[in-house]
Order: structure tokens, then sequence, then C-alpha cells
């Protein structure tokens, strides 16, 4: 019993690349990728929102594919290349979904916001023009408790130059 | 002049960039502690004994807490003193916190706090209505009765009635981030605490209580909420509480955060409500007189539901001038989560009542809804009608000078849990015929002018007989179309909540610090009142800087709630700003040989006479000449006088309106259903932000049609929610958003003097998905000849057995 909680305790080394940089770090081998992606390496605008896969707000990329990082274990993404919300703006300068999102009022409590970006980003990347339909599909595992999704759904379809939707903002 | 821009939310660039930080993702100092509360497995009983070894030895724990062990006050309700933090003897509900376990990481807590042994003797819980009407389990002494005229004889007089019952589901609050405190220890045993939290001062006073220091030893910090909608008005307390006294036990951060599956069973949620009624009316469906009886599950413990039950009283009547009513409300005690605010504070409830009322009489009557309506409105104003002129409303006084009860003084005075209150008895009921049943004239009706724009924008009567042609070809797919207004009251009714403290300062530079009361939780209220600080200066938003809500700035601050958000801390930012404006202005003009009045502050230009300066310049020669560039400034709501005792007076300064049309389409079949539109028209009086309200609006509806549809909770026999994570409770997704979706706003200005004369937007919108709850009972009502009768929420498994009740498919 106890050599067994000592084996599962025993840390694990791992490489990350987030963001870009590469990250060696020693994790337990039960830790979630959002805990690791948070507490160790410092990156909080991932959130955490219900911790059992079902609200989308720990929502980041995993060689380029959404994914649940509150459902996955760290150390299935040994050698794997995660991108996070921080990683969106080049410097000062917004990528057109995130000042969409800005434009259309889409961002209200903000909690899931940085999930929303990385679903949205996931889905332009391969597909520059999604239909109405496509769009749902792909925010369909992200939940929003203020907005009503009314301004989220115009953001990608300014972003992605659709409808001739405009800025609310003046 | 900044107020009126659509702005984005003040932190809209962090949220997107991922740097805003919400009090999980403060960093905290080394040697951080995190908590875990070990909770109950039954729903009723007495605790035989409580063994805690195994939790004590569990790795990384450091500390686990009994309430024993709490030195100072074992309290965290905000009204009654009937919420310890840690139960003593029995457990209320399941779900409550019996131990705190304190350890060195959040996983580590949460698994020792699944190692308490704890024995009960099992007694069976009251959990329905029906269970706690025979055990008298309920607060106050017996039902509240608000009555106008004799609604019984009136009824009796009337020409046709109907009654029905309504079972109305509660709301799980759901807001994204879960609750959260942080509690860093300081010299002298001073406690600062960050709470993601709608009362700071709540906050600070529980706090303070379980320290067993004067309030002046706790600060509390909230920057801004992922999502409160009422849900972080009292809830937050037991974790702040939690976090304080361990760090005080420990000298070390303490950090707790509710996983979402323990956020659902601890905290409370919307009230589920039973309205029984009776309403009398003549052939052309004019309301002759109402009875109502409101049965609320309020929970375990007394929280803020006195209040919530009052308020859905105060709503009986929504947007209709009833002649004779009599509303009766019965506030019953079940060993469940104790229910809380949550966003519109029982005034749903109370307007579903009514607006059930009228669309059961419309049936009856085979008359238009909107039309049956239109008939029973408040009066507009200006519109004498048949009464009596208008006497003069008597002015109650705006303060209650030397008049004062007895006060317990553990009583969180800030809490609208709280029962005292200044000199009810001037409360009188107002003159004009054109009154509510709580006797407050209705002199700002603005929903006839907004249901005719309405019906004219969503076409309503085109795609009424639309859906009746569909409908009538008898297909699997119905449609269902329909109308519902809202007039939401605003003003806190514990009259004394409604005051508010702001804090400005302008540095020699010309930038501007702004702190107030209020808290953000995403309806963009930072935004707003930066607004007003940057009008008032005449300068960009961008040059005041907005800061986290302080208890060491502002004091005493009522709850971030009762959508009084902008209107209170507006008011109060302007004076402050005004007070320092008013200095520069008279020193500037000194200096140039001119008065006050000729100073202008505009477009970031201060000009006086024939000189001109940036705002900037100005701020620094007023700083050079000695005059002080710091001011608070304060607010409080005129005209409110109200007894909630006798149900007389005027609890609200003004009413908000709106009104929507929504259309959905049902499969019969399966009782699957979509909303396919949405028309909305809003009265946000003249708007701080279009864009921010328009916001408000179009989240508010969704999370009230959700409400009234797809949100079901549900408990088990013992007491246990079985609906405690998203998978199980559901809110509205993407897709479930009106694919047309057409909001505007009311264009009108407050008729009171409030900021700018805009109109409060944060609850009212939430009503407006009724129009969804009643657009499925309308699809249903085409499968049969009888009244639908659907109860809330409208699942698509109620929504299918109701059309199976009306005789289609069997």
């Amino acid at each position: 019993m106890i050599e067994a909680v000592k084996s599962r305790s025993r840390k694990r080394l791992i490489t990350l690349t987030v963001n870009g940089e590469e990250h060696e770090i020693a994790i337990r081998p039960n830790a979630m990728l959002v805990d690791v992606v948070r507490d160790q390496i410092g990156l909080t605008g991932t959130k955490s929102g219900c911790s059992s896969g079902s609200c989308g707000a720990c929502t980041l990329l995993i060689d380029g594919r959404p994914m649940l990082a509150c459902s996955t274990l760290a150390v299935e993404c040994d050698g794997k290349a995660i991108r996070t919300v921080e990683d969106l703006a080049d410097g000062e300068r917004l990528s057109p979904i995130q000042e969409a999102f800005l434009d259309q009022g889409a961002v209200q409590c903000g909690f899931c916001t940085p999930g929303m970006l990385m679903s949205v980003t996931a889905l332009i990347a391969s597909n520059p023009k999604p239909s109405h339909q496509e769009i749902k599909k792909a925010l369909e595992g992200n939940l929003c408790r203020c907005t009503g999704y009314n301004a989220i759904f115009n953001a990608v379809l300014q972003a992605t130059g659709q409808d001739g939707i405009k800025p609310i903002m003046f | 002049m900044s107020v009126s821009r659509a702005l984005p939310h003040d932190a809209a660039r962090l949220h997107v960039t991922g740097a805003a930080r919400y009090v999980d993702d403060i960093p905290v100092p080394a040697g951080c502690l995190h908590l875990a509360f070990g909770l109950s497995t039954i729903a009723r009983g007495a605790i035989r004994s409580m063994n805690l070894d195994e939790a004590r030895g569990a790795p990384g724990v450091v500390a686990v807490l009994s309430a024993a062990d709490l030195p100072f006050a074992n309290d965290v309700s905000p009204s009654a003193h009937d919420e310890p933090l840690l139960a003593t003897d029995r457990v209320h509900y399941l779900g409550q916190q019996l131990f705190l376990v304190v350890a060195e990481s959040h996983l580590a807590a949460r698994r020792a706090a699944r190692l308490g042994r704890v024995e009960y003797d099992e007694e069976d819980p009251v959990l329905t209505i029906e269970q706690a009407l025979a055990a008298g389990a309920r607060f106050e002494e017996g039902p509240r009765i608000y009555e106008k005229g004799d609604a019984r004889a009136a009824i009796a007089a009337a020409a046709r009635t109907i009654e029905g019952t309504i079972e109305i589901g509660g709301q799980e609050h759901f807001y994204l981030e879960g609750q959260a405190a942080l509690a860093l220890p300081q010299e002298g045993g001073d406690m600062v605490v960050h709470s993601s939290t709608q009362h700071p001062t709540e906050i600070q006073h529980k706090v303070a209580e379980a320290l067993g220091v004067p309030m002046h030893g706790v600060r509390v910090e909230t920057r801004r909420m992922g999502g409160g909608f009422g849900g972080k008005e009292s809830q937050g307390n037991a974790l702040a509480v939690a976090c304080a006294v361990a760090a005080r036990l420990t000298g070390r951060a303490c950090k707790m955060r509710y996983d979402r599956d323990d956020d659902m069973i601890v905290t409370g949620k919307r009230h589920d409500f039973r309205i029984a009624y009776r309403a009398g009316f003549d052939a052309d469906g004019r309301i002759g007189g109402v009875e109502f009886v409101q049965y609320a599950r309020c929970g375990w413990s007394q929280d803020l539901s006195l209040p919530v039950a009052d308020r859905a009283m105060l709503h009986a009547d929504n947007a209709y001038l009833l002649p004779a009513c009599r509303i009766e409300s019965h506030r019953l005690r079940t060993n469940t989560q104790s229910a809380t605010a949550f966003r519109g504070f029982g005034g749903p409830q109370g307007m579903l009542g009514i607006e059930r009322v009228m669309d059961h009489i419309a049936h009856e009557l085979g008359l238009d809804p909107v039309e049956l309506r239109r008939r029973n409105y408040y009066r507009a104003p200006g519109a004498g009608g048949l009464s009596a002129p208008r006497a003069a409303a008597p002015r109650p006084p705006e303060s209650f000078p030397g008049k004062m009860k007895h006060v317990d003084p553990a009583t969180d005075l800030t809490s609208r849990g709280a029962v005292s209150d200044l000199a009810p008895d001037r409360a009188r009921a107002e003159g004009g015929g054109n009154t509510t049943p709580y006797g407050q004239a209705v002199n700002d009706f603005e929903l006839h002018g907004i249901t005719d724009v309405l019906m004219r924008t969503s076409d309503y009567d085109n795609r009424c007989r639309a859906v009746g042609e569909w409908n009538a070809r008898g297909g699997p797919i119905r449609r269902g179309i329909a109308f519902s207004p809202v007039k939401f009251g605003i003003s806190f009714t514990l009259t004394h909540l409604n005051q508010a403290g702001a804090l400005v300062h302008v540095y020699q530079d010309g930038s501007v610090h702004l702190n107030h009361g209020g808290t953000e939780m995403g309806q963009g209220l930072f935004q707003k009142v930066a607004q007003v600080a940057a009008s008032r200066f005449g300068i960009e938003p961008g040059a005041v800087k907005i800061t986290a809500t302080d208890t060491a700035k502002v004091p005493n601050t009522s709850a971030t709630a009762a959508s009084s958000g902008s209107d209170l801390n507006g008011m109060a930012v302007k004076a402050a700003c005004d007070t320092i404006r008013g200095r520069m202005a008279e020193f500037l003009a000194e200096l140039h040989q001119t008065v006050a009045a000729e100073v202008r502050f505009h477009d970031g230009r201060v000009r006086v006479g024939s000189h001109d300066m940036s705002f900037a310049e100005a701020a620094e020669a007023a700083y050079l000449g000695r005059v002080s560039l710091s001011a608070t400034g304060y607010y409080r709501t005129p005209k409110l006088a109200w007894d909630r005792i006798r149900g007389v007076g005027r609890p609200f300064y003004y009413f908000a309106y709106g009104a929507a049309v929504s259309e959905v389409a049902v499969d019969i079949r399966s009782g699957e259903y979509r909303i396919l539109r949405a028309d909305i028209l809003h009265d946000a009086g003249a708007s701080l932000n279009p864009a921010l309200d328009i916001g408000q609006i179009e989240g508010g509806y969704v999370q009230g049609a959700g409400w009234l549809t797809t949100e079901e909770l549900v408990w088990d026999g013992k007491g246990r929610l079985r609906t405690q994570a998203p998978s199980t409770y559901k809110i509205p997704a993407c897709a479930d958003r009106p694919e047309v979706f057409n909001v505007a706003l009311w264009d009108g200005a407050n008729r009171e003097d409030t900021i700018y004369r805009s109109k409060a937007v944060g609850e009212p919108p939430l009503m407006l998905g009724i129009s969804a709850f009643l657009a499925l009972s309308h699809a249903i009502a085409s499968c049969g000849a009888r009244y639908p009768a659907l109860d809330a929420p409208a699942t698509p498994e109620a929504v299918w057995a109701a059309v199976r009740r009306l005789g289609h498919g069997i």
C-alpha cells in the first residue's frame, strides 16, 4: 500500500514546448496539464472551470488541436507543443480574433474567454471561412454564462470577414 | 463626453490576452496552504461522533479543524446567525461543512477531506413543500400577506374565473469561476483577504468576527469575479472566513477554491417556487381580482430568503394594474442548500406567476395574449383615464434622524438579510389609482410605447398568423410565439442599503485614480463608472485608472446587487469628481481673475476665460497652489420609504422596463425544441454604454430562458443533489442561442434623476426569457384544446409529457 502510494507520487521528467519555449519539468504522473501549465509554468491565462471536461474554460492547443487541459494528463504531452492564450498576441498587437472579441463586446466576466479564443483559433486555422453550423460545432464545448453567445458568434464572423459584421464599439 | 459611448469592458484587453487575474491567479507567497471542507453525507441528523485522525495523518495535511477549534465566532450567515462555518452538533443538509482541512496542496486537502469518519443519528429530511408545511418548518412566524382591495370579493363578482398552479424550478448560478478566497496574514494580527465576492464589506465583517478583531483589522480586496449572478453575495463568506482562520492559526497564506462539484453541492441556488393562483376577469379579459399563494423553498438557513420572497411578492403584478390583489408568501425551511440571491432576487418567480395568469386567461378567452396584456397594463404617464385626479404623492424625508430601533450589534447591517430598518412607519401608500398592490404609484410606465414598437419591429402579427397556419397543418414540428413584458423595481428593498461611496484622486500629472464600493463581475460596472469620472473631468476614459474594490478605501459598502451598481456608485463617483473639479475651478478662476463657473473641463483641456491648458497642467497648477486633489463622494437614493411587514410604501426609486417576443419550434415526438428567434426592446434609460447594456440584455435573456427550459435541479429522496456537474445540469450552450437575435434599446431617459438619466440593467433582462417559456406553451397548446399548464423548467421531457397530457399521441 505504502509502496503503491510512493510510486504514484514519484515524479517524472517531461519536456513541454509551451508557446515556443521548451520546459523540462518534473511532474507527478497523475498531474493534469491544466495544473502544470498554471502552477508550474506559471501561465494562469488558462482557466480551470469545472475540472471535469465539461465547460471548456481550460481549452488550449496541443500540437495545434484544441484540447481540455483539465482532462489531459501532463505525461501524455511529453515532447508535444502546447499553445495557450498568452501566445495569441504578437507583442502589443492583438490577433484578429482577439480584436474581434473586443470590437463585438464578446467579453464580460472573461473567465470563458481564453478557452473560447483557443477553440476559435483552432477553427480558423483549419477553416478560414467557417459556416454558422461549423462555428456552433467548434464552440459547443465552451460554456459562457454571461454573454448569451451572440457577441461571441459575431466576433467569429467579424474575424473571418463574414456577413458584413462590423465592430459595435465607437 | 465619454458617457453614452459604446466602449468595451474595461479589462477586455487583459481578458483576451490571459492577463486578467482572478483570485486563483494571484501570485501567492511561498508556503501558501490550501483548504478543503469535509462535507456532510446526510441531509438531516445529529452528529454522534467525528473521527478526523485519518484525515490528520494524510499526506500533506498540516491541520484539520472542527467547530471546537474555531477561536471566535462560528458563523458565516449574512443574517440570522444560523449558519455555522463548521457544524456543531447537527447537520441540516447534504453538503454542509463539518470540518476544515489545511494542507500543502489543493489536491492533498481535497483527498484528506474525504477521510473524515463521521457517525450520525440520521433523521428523515424535510425536502418538499408538503413536508415543510406539514412540519411547520418555515422562516418568520407565518406567511407574509400583502393586499390591495378585496381580491376574494372581486373574483367572486367576476364574470369568468381561472385557477391553477405553476411549479417553478430553481437555478444554479454556474458562474464560470468557482468560489475562491485567499487570506494573507499581516503584522499585528491584521488580515488581508482577496475574495471573489459581490460583497467585500460583508466578507470583512464576517472575517473580523471570526478573528475576534474590529473591522479595521481586516482589509478585503476584490478586483473581479468570473461571474457572480447573486451567487457571490453571501456564498463566499465560508471560504473567506476559513482562509482567515487557518491563516491566523498557521501564520501562512491560505487559499481555498471549490471544485465545481463541491461548489454545486455546497452553495445555495435560486429559490424554487410553487405559485397557486386564482383570477377573476370580464369577457374582455380585464382582471378584477387576483390571489396568489407563493411557496418558496428556502433551504436550511435564512440567508437572504426573506427579501427574496418579499421581492417575489413585489413583482406579482409585473406590468398590470390589478384592482384587487392578495399575495400570500410562505418561506419554507427545508434540508437542502440554503437558497440565495440569483439575478432578479425573487422577482422572476413572482413575475412568472402573473404571466402564467395572463397566458391562461388568453387561452380561456381565445384572445390574443398581447392584446389581453395591453388591456391590463398600468396607465401611461399623463394618461388620466377615469381615475380621480392624481393626488400629490407624499414625499417621505430622505433621512430619518434620531429615530432608530435597537439593533443587535452582531447584525451584518450591510446585508440584505438584515431585518432592522429605520422608521418604516413613514411609509405611505401613494395616491392616483395607478398604483401597485403595495401602494407605489407607477409614474414612469413605458410599456405602451415599447409594446407598440416591438410589435412592429418583430412583425408579430404576421408571424403569429404564420405560426397558426403552420400548426394547423398538424405536422410533428410545432411552432410557438409569445410576447412578455417586464417591469422591474429598482432599489434595495432594505432602504438603508441604498447608499454608496467613492474615492477619487487626481495626480499632479493629470491621471486619475478611481475607487468605489461596487464590484466587477463582468457586467461592465467599472467601465461605466470610469466613463462617468472621465466625463466629469472632460478627459478620455483611458486617463482614469480603475482600481480593485477595497474595504480600506471605501467603507460600509452594500453588495453589488439589486442592479444598483452603476446607479449608486456612478452617483457617488460623480460627487467625488465634482468636489475636486470645483476646487480646481475655484483656484484657477482666482488665478486668472474670473469666476469658477467660467472654468470649462472639456476634451482633455481646461479653459479659464481666455487661458487654455491641458488637464495635466491644470492639475499641476492646482497641486502647486496647495489645492487638495483627493475627495470622497457619497450618494443615497432619495424618495424611498417602505414597510415590508405591512407591504406598503415606496420600495423602488423607479422601474426598468423591457419586452420580448420569442419564437420556438418543438418536435412533439421527442419534446426537443429550439428558440428560432428573439426580438427584444429594452429600457436602459439614457444608456451609459449601449454596447455593455446590450451585452447585459442578450446574456440576461439567454440565462432567463435557460432557467425556464433546460436547467433542472434534481434532488433524490435523501436530499442529495443529483445534478451537481455540468454533465447533468445543462446551462445554455452556443447552439441554444436564438438563431435570429434582435436586441435594441428603448430610446428614452429615466424620468428620475439618476446618473445621466440612465437605468439599471443588470437583472431586468433575465425576465425577458419568460417569453421563451410561454412560446413553448403556445406550441404545445396546438396539440389539444386544454390549457397546457406547463411547469418550469420546460425540459424536453416535460414538453413531451405536456404534449401527451393534451391527449396527443396516446
